[in-house]
This record gives structure tokens, C-alpha cells and sequence, in this order.
């Protein structure tokens, strides 16, 4: 047992906390984006963290499961990033309020 | 058990000046990219800010004893999603300065920043007060804390093998879904108002369609104002 696990948790707090403030401040489609992988990393950390604290190798699992969904979420959101950008012509969340009633 | 201990109590030693130090430089790093992303002008810093995060990350994994998924957290994060960022930046050219302090939204930054701090502070004293594990026992195996790429391996097999199975028909699910999304419209459809509608749309001034006042519209559709004083352009036949 090497740093207690509450700084590893209060990092992870604080990085989740940084990720949302982004996804809520900024207005470009792709910085969006990039702040929600800020916010699973964070919940990979705490993951992993809990998995040493409490000796199950199920949290390691999940963050590989994580990884991977990650790696999903990025390929179809960037993929409706430029379909949209091809229409538009523009990242800017704002702009996009075509379904609006 | 070792299950039932509080996961915020401390057991054993100190920890060794080495760990604390590793700790302490790769926390910052992490924190400075995690505000470079939020706060970076250009899209491209912030992706660089991104990959900083990320390596922050995967050395608090090393010190966790998580080094396979250190490894997959640079191949897969820096090495293919950010790159993957990084094209789509660039591909598409919004790699422009953002100005940052417009603020379209009279009064959401400081409600973002109130909310984020009420959440923050009360994840962090809820962590001091209260126990957040339930004592149930592991159904994974045993983290002993050595290498463990053996043991993540048989628990992926064995316990989370339909799960693993599903990531695979996510992937290609995924796969599929991108190469539909990111081709072209056919040229030839079958109607001759679709064509005309992706003609339409495929323009460079595509944004301006929607916004030309009636009577100047080109021949063949018909603009009409909606009920917002927004004109929407329909296909005539």
C-alpha cells in the first residue's frame, strides 16, 4: 500500500469536475468531445483505484470495457461530427437547432 | 474479509517517498491538461492538452499495478482516439482561434461553474463521511497487487465472456455506423426532388438556403416563412 486511495479519488473527482465544466462552457462540438473523455478517464481512475483498494480484478475489467466503448463513442460521434459539418459548415453547438420547435 | 474495509481507510504503512513524488508530478500533469483542454482557444492544443491527460493517467495507473491497462490506455487514447481527433480537426479545418469569451448564453458560465463546484464538494465530503462499498464479495478474482494480466485475461474469459463477446458486435456496429455516416450522399436517387434537395444542401452557401428572403429564391423551390419569421425552403416538384 503505497498513497492512500482518497488522493487518487479526490483527483479523480476533480478531473470529472473539469471535464463537466467544459462540456458545459464550451460551444465547439469537438472540445465537447475531448472534456466527456476528460470525465471517463476520470471514472477509469477511480475504477482502477477501487479495484486495488478493495483486491478485485473486476474493476480493471470494467475500465477495459470502458476503453473500448470509449473508443466506440469517438468513432460514431466524430463520424456525425463531419456528416454535420458537411451540411453546416460549422463545430459550434449552437448552430445546430435544426429541431428546434 | 478485506471487502468489508472502508475504502477510504488506510491500511499499513506510509507511503514511501518515491510513490509520493511520482504521485504529485503526475497528478499536476493531469490537472494541467485536464484545464489546457477546457480552456485552450484552438482545438489542436487542446488535443495535444488531451494526450498530456492521458499519459498523466496512465503512469497513475503504473503506480496502481494496472500496467496492462497503462499500456492499452497509451495504445488506444493517445495512440488511436486522439489521433483519430486530430484528423478530424484538421480534415475538416476548424482549426481556428474560438473566441472563447463570447458567451451565448446570458449567465450559464457562472450557473456551470456554481453547479460544478456544489457537485464537486459534495462528492469530496461525501467521501470523507460515509462508507461506499457494500461488502459483497469479488465474482472477478483476487487483485494481489502483482501483474495481473493472467488474471484480467481469465476473468474476461471466463466471468465477463458475454460482455466481451458484446464489445465485438459494438465494434463492428460502430465500424458500420462510421463508414455510413461519413459517405457521401449518393449521386443518382431514384427521385428527382431528393437530387434537387442534395444539391441544394451540397452548396457551398448550404446555410444560406435557409436564409434568403422569399421572392429571392431559385426557381424550382418554393420558399415559404415559417411561423419564427424563419424561411424554410421546400423542394417543388
Amino acid at each position: 500500500m503505497s498513497i492512500n486511495p482518497a488522493w487518487y479519488l479526490s483527483l479523480s473527482v476533480v478531473l470529472f469536475a473539469i471535464g463537466a465544466l467544459g462540456v458545459l462552457v464550451r460551444r465547439n462540438v469537438l472540445i465537447m468531445f475531448m472534456c466527456v473523455e476528460l470525465m471517463l478517464n476520470a471514472s477509469n481512475l477511480a475504477l482502477v483505484t477501487f479495484a486495488r483498494q478493495l483486491h478485485d480484478i473486476g474493476g480493471q475489467v470494467l475500465v477495459f470495457f470502458v476503453l473500448v466503448v470509449a473508443a466506440a463513442e469517438v468513432v460514431v460521434g466524430l463520424g456525425i461530427v463531419v456528416a454535420i459539418f458537411r451540411r453546416r459548415s460549422s463545430a459550434n453547438a449552437d448552430d445546430l437547432h435544426l429541431m428546434k420547435g | 474479509m478485506i471487502a468489508l474495509l472502508g475504502v477510504l481507510v488506510t491500511s499499513g504503512t506510509h507511503p514511501t517517498l518515491p510513490d509520493v513524488g511520482v504521485f504529485a508530478v503526475s497528478a499536476a500533469i493531469v490537472l494541467a491538461g485536464a484545464i489546457g483542454v477546457v480552456v485552450a482557444r484552438n482545438p489542436v492544443h487542446s488535443a495535444l492538452m488531451l494526450v498530456m491527460t492521458l499519459f498523466g493517467i496512465a503512469v497513475l495507473f503504473v503506480l496502481q499495478q494496472a500496467s496492462f491497462l497503462a499500456a492499452v490506455q497509451v495504445i488506444v487514447y493517445a495512440g488511436a482516439i486522439v489521433v483519430l481527433f486530430l484528423f478530424v480537426i484538421m480534415f475538416l479545418g476548424v482549426d481556428k482561434e474560438e473566441n472563447v469569451a463570447a458567451e451565448p448564453l446570458r449567465g450559464q458560465r457562472p450557473l456551470a461553474v456554481a453547479l460544478v463546484a456544489l457537485g464537486t464538494t459534495g462528492l469530496l465530503l461525501l467521501g470523507q463521511v460515509s462508507r461506499w462499498t457494500t461488502g459483497q464479495h469479488s465474482v472477478a478474482g483476487s487483485d494481489t497487487g502483482a501483474p495481473n494480466v493472467n488474471l484480467i485475461g481469465k476473468s474476461l474469459y471466463t466471468t465477463y465472456l458475454f460482455p466481451f463477446e458484446a464489445t465485438s458486435a459494438l465494434l463492428i456496429i460502430a465500424v458500420v455506423g462510421a463508414v455510413v455516416l461519413a459517405r457521401r450522399p449518393p449521386a443518382a436517387t431514384s427521385s428527382q426532388a431528393l437530387e434537387e434537395a442534395d444539391a441544394a444542401l451540397d452548396a457551398p452557401g448550404a446555410d444560406a438556403v435557409a436564409t434568403v428572403p422569399a421572392g429571392t429564391a431559385t426557381p424550382g423551390t418554393v420558399v415559404e416563412p415559417s411561423d419564427d419569421g424563419t424561411a424554410d425552403a421546400e423542394v417543388g416538384a
